[in-house]
C-alpha cells in the first residue's frame, strides 16, 4: 500500500467517504421515499414504486369516517397536552430557576431519568391500574394527564436553561418599579422564554402526535383512538396490511406536524438552548 | 424630593456573613451621594437595602421622615439604575421607559407621551422604537436613565452606573450624570468602586469596608484629609505613601532616616508613639541635588502618567512614591533627594490606623 500516490490514496478514500454516505442517504431516504409515493400509486405494495399514478387512495381515505375523528382525536391528545405541558412546565421552571432549594438540581435529573419510565412499557401496567381504581380508563383527558406527567420533567429542564438566561436585574427593576409578582412574570419572563415555550410545545405535540402505546391502552372505545392507534387497525382479519390505506393515511398524518414545525421555526426558530439575542 | 436617614442598619446573610454592618448616615435632600468601597465591601447591598430588595436585618431607614424599612420596593417611590440597566430586551426603548408608568396604571396615550417627552430631554427621541440590543451602551444607560426619570421618584438609585461603558464614554458620561442630577434635584445614592468617579461626581461621599462606613465627607475632605489609613490609600490615583515610623526625639524615625513631625501633628504625638506616616506622592517633591533636611535615596521604578512621572525612590529600608513632571523625570538608578511639601503629610496611629488627632 505504501507504494501508491497520495493522490491516488486521497482520491479512493474520498470515494469510500461518498459510497458510505450514499449507502446511508438511502437507508434512510428509502421509507420516506415510500411515504410519498405509495398514496399515489395505483398497486400500492412494500416496494417505493409508482406503478400508475391516481388519487383514488385519497379519495378512499377521505371517505373514511375513522380518519376525520381520529385526527380530531389527535388534535385533541396532541394540544391538550402541548398546552397542560407548557403551562405546568413555565411555573414550575420559574419556581426552580429562582428559589433556592437544596438538592435542586437532583431532583430534577432523578425527574428526567423517572420520566422515562412514566410513559414507558414498564410502569404501564400500574399506571392502568391507578386509572382503573380512579375510574379514568377510556377517558381521553386522562391520556392528556399520563402524556403530561411523562413529559414535564424533560419540558421543566427545558424551559429553566431559558429562564436561567434572564438577568435577575429585569425581575428587580420591575419590583422597584412597584411589579407584582404575577405582572413580573406576565410583562417580563414570560414574553423572555416564548421561543422555549414555543420548542416545548412542538416538542410535546410531535411526543403525543407519534404516541401509539398509551392511548391504545387507556382508551378503548375506538371512537377515541387517536391516527396512530386508528393506523393499526387498517389491517384486514388475515393480517395482511392495507397499503393503500396505510399509505395515503400515513402521508395524511404526518402533514400536520411537518407543517407545524415550519410554522414555528419559521416564527421562532428552534434552540434547545435559552438565550436572549442581543 | 427627600432626605434619606439609615439608623444602625445592618444586613446579614443566612450565611451569617454581615454585609451591612451598622450604618449610621444621613443624605440630605437633593444631596449627590456616592457609596465607594473595594468589591465586597457592602456597597450594592446598602443600595438594595435602601430599594427594598433587600430586607434590613437590623436598624430603620427613613425616607422623607417616613420609615421605609419594611415597606416594599414598589411603595417606597424610589427608581433604580442597575449595573446592566436590565433594560427588558422584548420591548422598545418608548415601552421601557413608560413600564413603570404602565404599572402605575397610568393610560397608554400619556405614557407614550411621557415616554418620548423624557427621551426627548435625553436626546433619545429618534430611537423611541428601538429595542435595547439595538442602542450603543450609551444610549442604553441614557435609555435607562429616561426610565428611572419618567416616574418622577423620590430618590434615585445607581449601582455602578458607568461600569458597563469604555473609558472615553465613561468620562463624557460622568460629566453628563452629574448635570443631569443638578437639574433635577432628586436626591440620588450611587455605588461605585472608582474613587476617581466618586471624587469627581459626588457632593459628598462615604467610604466603605467590610460593610461599615470609615470615612464620610465631601470628596475634597476625603482626599485631603483621610480619616484612616484605608481610605488614604483607597483614594488617590496613586497610592498614598504609608510609612512606618516610630517617634523619637521629637522627630519620626523612619529607620535610616528622620523627619520632622509635621507641625500640624506637634504636642499630638510623644516619644515612643509608633505612627505611620501618610503623604501622597503628588506632594514628594524630587530634586537631582543635595536638599538641606531632605531624604537621600535611589531611583528604582520610574512610571509614565502622561503629563506626569511617578518615581518610586528607595530611601534607607522604604520606598517611597512620589510624581514628578515630566520635564524632571530623573535617571534610573540615580541619586535623588525627596522633601515633602509642607502642612500635607498625615500621621496616623500605629495600631488602628485611625488620624491622629
Amino acid at each position: 500500500m505504501s507504494g501508491i500516490d497520495p493522490v491516488v490514496r486521497q482520491t479512493l478514500s474520498r470515494i469510500g467517504v461518498y459510497v458510505g454516505v450514499c449507502v446511508a442517504t438511502v437507508f434512510f431516504a428509502l421509507p420516506l421515499l415510500w411515504l410519498v409515493l405509495t398514496p399515489f400509486s395505483k398497486h400500492p405494495s412494500y416496494r417505493a414504486t409508482l406503478n400508475g399514478v391516481s388519487l383514488d387512495n385519497f379519495d378512499k381515505l377521505f371517505h373514511n369516517p375513522q380518519l376525520w375523528r381520529s385526527l380530531r382525536n389527535s388534535i385533541y391528545l396532541a394540544g391538550g397536552t402541548a398546552i397542560l405541558v407548557i403551562v405546568l412546565a413555565a411555573l414550575a421552571s420559574y419556581a426552580l430557576s429562582r428559589v433556592r432549594i437544596p438538592g435542586r438540581d437532583q431532583l430534577l435529573y432523578a425527574l428526567l431519568l423517572l420520566s422515562s419510565i412514566v410513559t414507558g412499557t414498564a410502569a404501564m401496567v400500574p399506571i392502568f391500574l391507578m386509572l382503573y381504581q380512579l375510574n379514568l380508563l377510556d377517558k381521553q383527558f386522562a391520556v392528556v394527564l399520563v402524556l403530561s406527567g411523562g413529559l414535564l420533567p424533560a419540558a421543566v429542564f427545558m424551559l429553566k436553561d431559558f429562564v436561567d438566561s434572564i438577568p435577575r436585574s429585569y425581575e428587580e427593576s420591575a419590583r422597584v418599579f412597584g411589579a407584582s409578582p404575577s405582572q413580573i412574570l406576565r410583562h417580563i419572563v414570560l414574553p423572555l422564554i416564548r421561543p422555549g415555550m414555543a420548542t416545548v410545545g412542538v416538542w410535546a405535540l410531535v411526543q403525543v402526535w407519534g404516541n401509539f402505546l398509551i392511548p391504545f391502552i387507556l382508551l378503548s372505545d375506538e371512537k377515541k383512538y387517536p391516527a396512530a392507534v386508528v393506523m393499526y387497525t387498517f389491517y384486514d382479519t388475515g393480517g395482511q396490511p392495507n397499503f393503500a390505506l396505510i399509505s395515503t393515511f400515513a402521508l395524511v398524518y404526518s402533514v400536520p406536524v411537518v407543517v407545524l414545525y415550519l410554522i414555528v421555526n419559521k416564527r421562532y426558530g428552534f434552540s434547545f438552548q435559552g438565550g436572549i439575542k442581543g | 424630593m427627600a432626605s434619606i436617614e439609615m439608623r444602625s442598619l445592618a444586613k446579614v446573610y443566612p450565611n451569617g456573613v454581615r454585609a451591612v454592618d451598622g450604618i449610621d448616615l444621613t443624605i440630605a435632600d437633593g444631596e449627590f451621594f456616592a457609596l465607594l468601597g473595594p468589591s465586597g465591601c457592602g456597597k450594592t447591598t446598602l443600595l438594595r437595602t435602601l430599594a427594598g430588595l433587600e430586607v434590613a436585618t437590623e436598624g430603620t431607614i427613613l425616607i422623607d421622615d417616613e420609615d421605609v424599612t419594611t415597606q416594599p420596593p414598589g411603595d417606597r417611590d424610589v427608581a433604580m439604575v442597575f449595573q446592566d440597566y436590565a433594560l427588558f430586551p422584548h420591548m422598545t426603548v418608548s415601552q421601557n421607559i413608560a413600564y413603570p408608568l404602565r404599572i402605575k396604571g397610568v393610560g397608554r396615550a400619556e405614557r407614550s407621551e411621557r415616554a418620548a417627552e423624557t427621551a426627548g430631554g435625553l436626546s433619545l427621541g429618534p430611537l423611541l422604537e428601538r429595542r435595547p440590543a439595538q442602542l450603543s451602551g450609551g444610549q442604553q444607560q441614557r435609555a435607562a436613565l429616561a426610565r428611572a426619570i419618567a416616574v418622577h421618584p423620590r430618590v434615585f438609585l445607581f449601582d455602578e452606573p458607568l461600569s458597563n461603558l469604555d473609558a472615553r464614554l465613561r468620562l463624557e458620561a460622568r460629566t453628563f450624570l452629574k448635570k443631569l442630577q443638578q437639574s433635577l434635584g432628586v436626591t440620588t445614592v450611587f455605588v461605585t468602586h472608582d474613587q476617581a468617579e466618586a471624587l469627581a461626581m459626588a457632593d459628598r461621599m462615604a467610604v466603605m469596608d467590610s460593610g461599615r462606613i470609615r470615612q464620610v465627607g465631601t470628596p475634597r475632605d476625603v482626599f485631603q484629609r483621610p480619616a484612616n489609613t484605608f481610605v488614604a490609600n483607597f483614594i488617590g490615583a496613586t497610592p498614598m505613601n504609608l510609612v512606618d515610623a516610630v517617634v523619637a526625639a521629637g522627630a519620626l524615625d523612619f529607620g535610616g532616616f528622620t523627619l520632622p513631625v509635621p507641625s500640624a501633628f506637634d504636642g499630638l504625638v510623644h516619644d515612643g508613639d509608633k505612627v505611620v506616616y501618610g503623604l501622597r506622592p503628588e506632594y514628594l517633591n524630587v530634586s537631582s541635588t543635595a536638599v538641606d533636611g531632605a531624604v537621600r535615596g535611589a531611583v528604582v521604578t520610574v512610571e509614565n502618567l502622561g503629563v506626569s512621572v511617578l518615581v518610586t525612590v528607595e530611601a534607607g529600608e522604604q520606598s517611597l512614591g512620589a510624581v514628578v513632571p515630566e520635564a524632571e523625570e530623573p535617571a534610573l538608578g540615580s541619586t535623588v533627594w525627596l522633601h515633602p511639601v509642607p502642612g500635607r503629610a498625615l500621621l496616623y496611629r500605629g495600631d488602628d490606623g485611625e488620624l491622629v488627632e
